[in-house]
C-alpha cells in the first residue's frame, strides 16, 4: 500500500489517543502489577519492602491456588466439550435445512447477548430449592438439589450456565465453518457411495477441526475471564472453594484480602497463562494459513 | 444437491425446535415469573405461564428506588446505556484513528507501534484489576463515566480488525485520491469511511454487547449506586435479603438487562456475525 509521505506529524497525532489509553490504562497497571509481584506491603499501605521471589513462591505453593487452577481447568473442560458438542450438533443441523435457516440462526444465537452474570442468574432460578423447574424435575428422579451445599452440584450450575451462553458462540463458528467446505467435495464424496456419517467423519470433522482447535483456547478464554460474573452471581466461589476460580481468587485477595503482593503475583502468573494460550493460538493458526 | 434425503428433514426440524425451545426456556420462565407477585411465587414450582401482576412488577422497578441499591431501575439502565455507547464509540474512535495512520502512513518506529497495541489484545482489565484500580484512583475517576469507560477502552481487537480491512481497499483508490490532491483527513471522510461502513457497524454491535455486559470492572469503579449498572444490580436482588429472595422483581430486572443488547443483537444479526468472526481472524 502506497503512503502520504510528506507528513511527519499526522500519524502521530492519529495515534496519539490510542497509545495514550493504551500506555495509562494497560501497560502501566501491568508493569505496576509486576513490580508488586516482587514487594510485601504493610497491613496499613504505608510501605513495602522488596521480597524478590517469595510471593511467587508463596503463591506457588499454597494449596489453595492449585485448588483454583485445577477447579478453572475442569471447569474449562467441560464448558469446552459441551458447548463445542452441541454446538456442532445444532451448526450441522442448521446447515442442513432449507427453510427457517435464518430464523434458526437467531433462535440459537441470542445467547451470546446475554451477560454472563445473567447467565447465571436464569439458571439460578432454574435451580432454586423453592421454585425452580430443575429442582422440581430432580426431585422426581431422587435427587436433591442444593447448591449452596454440594460442591459438585455448585459446580455444575455455573458450567451449566457457562454452557448455555457460550454455546451461541460456538455455533456462529461452527455455521461459518460449515458454510465454508465446498459443496462439490461433499458431493463427491456422496456419488463414491459414502453415506452420511461417513461423509461427516471424513470430510466435515477433519476440515473443521482448525475450528475447533480455535474455539478450544476461546473458550478456555472465556471460563478464566468472564465466568467471574456468573460465579459472582451464583455460588460466590463456593462451597468450600468449590468454584473458585482463579480470576475469582485473584479478586477476593486482593480486594477483600487487601494481599496486595499475593494478587499481583497471581496476575503476573495469569498474563504468562494467557501468553502461552495466545502463542499457541498464533502457532497454529499460521500453520493452518501456510497448510 | 441431490445425495440429501428427504426422509431426514422432518428429523432435522424437530431436533432444531427441541434445541431452541431448551436454549429458550430460562428466558421465558424468566418472563413469565417476572409477572407474577410474590405471594403467587411462594406456592411452589415456577410458574409456566403469565399472571396478571407484570405492569405492576415492571412499574415498581422502573418507577421506584431498588431494595437495597437505592436508584430506580431507569437510572441504570441509563448508567448501563452510557457505559456501552461510551466504550463501543470510544474504541471505535480510537482504533479507528490508529489503524488508519498505521495503514497509510511511514513513519519511525511504526511496527513498535502496532506491536505496543496489539499486545493488548488477549490481556483483558481482569488480569490487572488491583493496580488499574491505583492507576484510575489516582486520577479521580473513580466513580465517574470517564473510569468507567477508559480502562476497558485499551484493548487491540478493534485496531487490529480495522487494519485489516483497510489494507484490503485497493491502492489505485489511494493514487486516484492522491492525484485529486486529497490530503489524509480528506481521504478518510470521503474513501476510507464510506467504504469500511460495515466494519464499522459490525465492530459496533460487538462493542456495544461487550460493554453493556462487563460486570466486573463497573462493580469496582462504579461504587455508588449513582453510577451502577443494570448487570451488576441483580446481585443485590438476589444475594443480599436472608429470606426468599423477590424473584418477580429480579426477574423484571433480568428481562430489562436483556433486552437492549438481545434487540441489537437480532437487529443487525448481519453484522453480528460478521463482527465476531471478523474480530477473531
Amino acid at each position: 500500500m502506497t503512503t502520504f509521505e510528506r507528513h511527519s506529524i499526522t500519524p502521530w497525532l492519529l495515534l496519539a489517543p490510542q497509545l495514550a489509553v493504551v500506555a495509562i490504562f494497560f501497560f502501566w497497571p501491568a508493569a505496576e502489577s509486576v513490580r508488586q509481584a516482587f514487594y510485601v506491603q504493610d497491613a496499613f499501605g504505608l510501605g513495602e519492602r522488596f521480597v524478590g521471589l517469595a510471593n511467587f513462591q508463596h503463591v506457588l505453593t499454597s494449596p489453595g491456588y492449585w485448588h483454583a487452577f485445577g477447579v478453572t481447568a475442569l471447569f474449562s473442560l467441560l464448558v469446552a466439550a459441551g458447548a463445542m458438542g452441541l454446538a456442532l450438533l445444532l451448526a450441522v443441523l442448521a446447515d442442513r435445512v432449507l427453510h427457517g435457516a435464518k430464523l434458526y440462526r437467531v433462535l440459537l444465537t441470542w445467547p451470546y447477548a446475554v451477560a454472563p452474570a445473567v447467565a447465571g442468574l436464569l439458571w439460578l432460578f432454574m435451580f432454586d430449592p423453592v421454585l425452580g423447574v430443575l429442582t422440581h424435575a430432580l426431585a422426581v428422579f431422587g435427587v436433591h438439589w442444593d447448591a449452596q451445599l454440594d460442591p459438585g452440584q455448585a459446580l455444575a450450575l455455573v458450567v451449566i450456565a457457562s454452557i448455555w451462553q457460550q454455546m451461541s458462540y460456538n455455533f456462529v463458528f461452527f455455521l461459518a465453518g460449515l458454510q465454508m467446505i465446498p459443496a462439490s467435495l461433499l458431493e463427491a464424496a456422496a456419488i463414491d457411495g459414502a453415506g452420511p456419517f461417513r461423509r461427516f467423519f471424513g470430510i466435515t470433522l477433519p476440515l473443521l477441526s482448525p475450528t475447533a482447535f480455535f474455539l478450544l483456547v476461546m473458550n478456555s478464554v472465556y471460563v478464566l475471564f468472564e465466568t467471574f460474573a456468573t460465579i459472582d452471581n451464583t455460588t460466590l466461589g463456593g462451597p468450600g472453594g468449590a468454584t473458585r476460580t482463579l480470576v475469582y481468587k485473584l479478586y477476593e485477595d486482593g480486594f477483600v484480602g487487601r494481599d496486595l503482593g499475593g494478587s499481583s503475583a497471581q496476575s503476573v502468573l495469569l498474563m504468562v497463562l494467557v501468553g502461552v494460550l495466545t502463542f499457541i493460538q498464533f502457532r497454529y493458526l499460521e500453520r493452518k494459513v501456510a497448510y | 444437491m441431490r445425495y440429501r434425503r428427504p426422509g431426514l428433514d422432518g428429523l432435522t426440524h424437530l431436533l432444531l425446535i427441541i434445541g431452541v425451545v431448551i436454549f429458550g426456556l430460562p428466558l421465558w420462565l424468566a418472563l413469565t415469573a417476572s409477572t407474577h407477585s410474590a405471594a403467587d411465587l411462594q406456592n411452589g414450582i415456577a410458574p409456566l405461564w403469565f399472571g396478571d401482576q407484570g405492569l405492576a412488577n415492571y412499574w415498581q422497578l422502573l418507577s421506584q428506588p431498588m431494595p437495597g441499591l437505592g436508584v430506580s431501575a431507569l437510572r441504570l439502565l441509563g448508567n448501563s446505556l452510557v457505559m456501552a455507547l461510551g466504550i463501543a464509540l470510544g474504541k471505535i474512535a480510537i482504533s479507528l484513528l490508529a489503524a488508519y495512520a498505521i495503514v497509510f502512513f511511514r513513519f519511525p518506529c511504526r511496527t513498535l507501534c502496532f506491536w505496543l497495541i496489539f499486545v493488548t489484545l488477549m490481556l483483558p482489565v481482569e488480569v490487572r484489576i488491583v493496580p488499574t484500580y491505583g492507576v484510575v484512583a489516582r486520577f479521580g475517576l473513580i466513580d465517574t463515566y470517564a473510569g468507567m469507560i477508559l480502562p476497558l477502552i485499551a484493548s487491540a481487537t478493534a485496531t487490529f480488525l480495522l487494519r485489516q480491512c483497510f489494507l484490503s481497499l485497493p491502492s489505485e483508490l489511494f493514487e486516484a485520491a492522491r492525484l485529486d490532491g486529497a490530503g489524509p483527513l480528506r481521504f478518510l471522510k470521503d474513501f476510507v469511511l464510506p467504504l469500511s461502513r460495515t466494519n464499522l457497524a459490525a465492530l459496533f454491535v460487538i462493542m456495544f454487547i461487550y460493554g453493556w455486559n462487563q460486570y466486573l470492572w463497573p462493580l469496582l469503579a462504579a461504587n455508588s449506586p449513582d453510577h451502577a449498572t443494570a448487570v451488576i444490580s441483580l446481585k443485590n436482588l438476589v444475594q443480599s435479603t436472608d429470606t426468599l429472595p423477590p424473584w418477580q422483581l429480579a426477574t423484571a430486572m433480568t428481562l430489562l438487562t436483556v433486552l437492549p443488547p438481545v434487540v441489537v443483537i437480532v437487529a443487525m444479526q448481519r453484522f453480528f456475525v460478521r463482527g465476531l468472526t471478523d474480530a477473531e481472524k
